[in-house]
């Protein structure tokens, strides 16, 4: 730290640059979570009308409820598997192009396709593509019966949704990964190479050092956008099932307040969450970050 | 220069745009179907419109029941909603208690409507009715459900009649797997056909209180009663392979699973006559019969399903007069008539389906069998346990239903266990929603 603060000139332009971003910021994220923060603390009719303020009432709800923890439980281990899968493919991948393996120019091209994908297509996708009488992988149970059927086993429904969050994510990943690959001087890495170091051996103790930052980002992001982006996949692949396997956080507020229509339950578990991500990225930045050199 | 010419322009665009509106009084109108029966609601105003020069129906699709549901209640608190909405069996309680409906009969009334309330099946009528009879939507597309069943495949165990016990269909589908058919049965966790529809043909309550009927403070009984036994009994036929789970993850639903012959039986909603009738593979021979009873149990009629129109409060004159045109217009025999022969719904008045036998139309090929649905929906007069549910945020009471029957069906508990903890979680949801309705009483 430099002490140095950053001034303007021209202060009041400043203002009104950021003045659109601020207006969007308050109408899309705080006016509604204020509202939701009332909401949960009331008992609000579809249709409105008399709301009754209930205190903690709802949030005394949602902590009592044995099915709230397991929607807890399924949206930690669908965020951490999915970055970690998200986070290691993209890696490898990015790996590879960094090394200009043959026809890196057109992945590097292709790569970043999926992210343009949005999250009920790559769930459509993945569902025709899973499917156990129908899909493509549907050969498996061919081979071995009954072994893949994420209809009926909540652990395979686990694994199709982490697998196509996972996928989505990956290109997001390759990119930063890449970018960030590219930066090394290329003199330190061949240095490595010369003195005898392995692809794997430079990885591990020359690169990923220097990208620290980027894959310090990236698990931000990726468990952050596992938290909250989830609804579209799980919603048409799994809706939830089997058997509440796959009924993550959003996916149940999503139930609870549009389709049950209690509003003021589902504000109270979004706020929740809300709470939760800040929460799960404060540790990051407290804990993980320490690790981290930046120059 | 060029401004003023243009606002100019604008202007008389809209004073034209005025004038064609006050030409023809226009109103909105939202519907929840999609798909092709989505595009049978759009023709349906289509119809409307060019019967007239008077109204124009200005119809818009919401993309799914739940959807029409929801954007109507969003736009209902932003003073933004339509005069006329189509709503689900299902939301006919938030409709009821919400303050912001034209209750049908009134409505009927004040803009002196042709409608003959004592037309309609009393199995349709009394699901949208008051616990005191007064209808307070108006019946639209209607259906009820019925069992498929492949006629080849049981000509192949000897058998020319569908199961008219769930005894005998236990015996037809071990015959059919014994015959080599790899899926006797299909079925999913719809709990409309397995859950709600069983009940009210066996005459079984679903909750106290008249199912609901006589107020918010009902509490479920469905795991005590019939519903344990059958649903160990299916939980067993699932471990014996005679039934098969076939939803949409699995990659096939019933109806595709049935119309591809690869099962010989299920049981959906009539609507789905037509798609399968659309769908069915070459030289597939199926018919459809009433859903079966246990031995022991009388037969009761089945219950309605499909959705009726609501029409809204804080709109114009004008618009009110729109839409009970529209209404009246629906309503007609002739139109009662159009619509099972575009999609597989059943005529819902008793006028319109008489004249619909008397001219043969349930000799047609493609539509014989239908009538099976308004056979078993006027089977008996309803009583307190077959003319409907009137629970409060039903659809999550069905989702619990359907997530314990998921995990009753793998094995995770007993079906006993998992219906109590269904009535358990699901009366839970029925204190919250009195509580949230406090003050309000069930019409």
């Amino acid at each position: 730290m430099s002490g140095k603060r950053v001034t303007f000139k021209n202060f009041w332009l400043a203002i009104l640059l950021i003045l659109p971003q601020l207006f969007l910021v308050f109408t899309f994220f705080y006016w509604p979570a204020g509202e939701a923060l009332y909401w949960a603390f009331t008992l609000e009719p579809p249709f409105g009308g008399e709301q009754q303020w209930v205190g903690w009432q709802n949030f005394e709800t949602v902590f009592a409820d044995p099915l709230y923890w397991n929607s807890v439980k399924r949206s930690l281990l669908f965020a951490f598997s999915s970055t970690a899968l998200a986070m290691g493919i993209g890696l490898l991948l990015a790996s590879f192009v960094d090394r200009q393996l043959a026809g890196y120019k057109v992945y590097r091209f292709i790569y970043f396709w999926p992210y343009a994908v949005a999250a009920p297509a790559v769930g459509l996708a993945f569902r025709f593509i899973f499917a156990p009488d129908a899909g493509f992988v549907s050969v498996i149970n061919v081979w071995f019966p009954g072994l893949w059927n994420p209809a009926l086993d909540g652990f395979d429904a686990m694994v199709l949704i982490v697998l196509a969050n996972a996928w989505s994510m990956v290109a997001y990943n390759f990119i930063f990964f890449l970018a960030g690959l590219q930066s090394i001087p290329r003199s330190l890495v061949e240095a490595g190479a010369m003195d005898g170091a392995g692809a794997v051996r430079r990885m591990r103790d020359l690169q990923l050092p220097l990208i620290a930052p980027t894959f310090f980002f990236l698990i931000v992001i990726n468990i952050t956008d596992s938290f909250v982006n989830s609804f579209g996949i799980v919603d048409i692949t799994t809706g939830g099932g089997p058997a509440r396997a796959t009924d993550l956080m959003v996916f149940k507020i999503y139930s609870d307040g549009f389709k049950g229509k209690d509003y003021s339950l589902a504000a109270a578990q979004s706020l929740v969450l809300m709470l939760m991500v800040c929460a799960l990225t404060f540790i990051q930045f407290r804990f993980v970050e320490r690790r981290v050199h930046y120059s | 220069m060029i401004g003023a010419a243009a606002a100019a322009a604008i202007a008389i665009g809209f004073s034209a745009f005025e004038a064609s509106a006050q030409q023809r009084q226009r109103f909105d109108y939202w519907y929840g179907l999609t798909g092709q029966l989505g595009e049978v609601m759009a023709d349906h105003c289509k119809r409307f419109n060019e019967s007239q020069t008077q109204y124009e129906a200005v119809c818009t699709g919401q993309g799914g029941y739940d959807r029409a549901e929801q954007n109507t209640i969003a736009a209902y608190r932003a003073r933004q909603h339509p005069t006329l909405v189509q709503i689900y069996d299902a939301g006919t309680v938030n409709f009821m208690l919400s303050g912001a409906t034209y209750n049908a009969v009134q409505f009927a009334r004040d803009f002196n409507m042709k409608i003959d309330w004592n037309d309609y099946f009393p199995g349709v009528a009394l699901y949208y009715a008051t616990s005191r009879g007064e209808m307070w939507s108006f019946p639209y597309n209607s259906s009820s459900a019925v069992m498929y069943w492949n006629r080849g495949a049981y000509q192949r165990i000897g058998r020319n009649e569908a199961a008219g016990t769930w005894e005998q269909l236990e015996n037809d589908l071990r015959s059919l797997k014994a015959s080599g058919h790899a899926c006797p049965m299909a079925i999913d966790f719809d709990t409309w056909q397995w859950v709600e529809q069983f009940l009210a043909i066996h005459n079984q309550s679903i909750a106290t209180r008249a199912n609901g009927y006589q107020g918010l403070d009902a509490e479920l009984v469905f795991n005590r009663g019939l519903l344990p036994r059958h649903l160990t009994n299916m939980k067993r036929w699932l471990d014996e392979g005679l039934v098969r789970i076939q939803t949409a993850q699995t990659g096939k639903t019933l109806v595709q699973a049935f119309a591809d012959g690869s099962c010989a039986v299920t049981m959906s909603s009539i609507a789905n006559h037509g798609v399968v009738g659309s769908t069915a593979s070459g030289g597939l021979q199926w018919s459809v019969a009433m859903l079966p009873v246990y031995e022991g149990f009388q037969r009761h009629n089945s219950l309605v399903g499909g959705a009726s129109l609501w029409v809204m409060q804080g709109k114009s004159r004008g618009e009110y007069q729109a839409a009970a045109a529209f209404l009246d217009y629906v309503a007609s025999r002739a139109e009662v008539e159009w619509m099972p022969t575009v999609t597989g719904y059943i005529p819902i008045t008793n006028a319109a389906f008489r004249h619909m036998q008397e001219t043969g139309f349930y000799n047609r090929p493609g539509f014989a069998g239908r009538e099976t649905a308004i056979t078993s929906l006027t089977f008996t007069p309803p009583n307190e346990n077959t003319r409907g549910i009137r629970l409060g945020n039903f659809t999550s009471i069905r989702s619990e239903l359907t997530s314990e029957m998921q995990a009753a069906y793998t094995g995770q508990k007993s079906v006993q266990q998992a219906l109590d903890d269904a009535v358990a979680r699901g009366n839970q949801i029925l204190r919250r929603f009195e509580q949230t309705m406090r003050g309000r009483q069930l019409p």
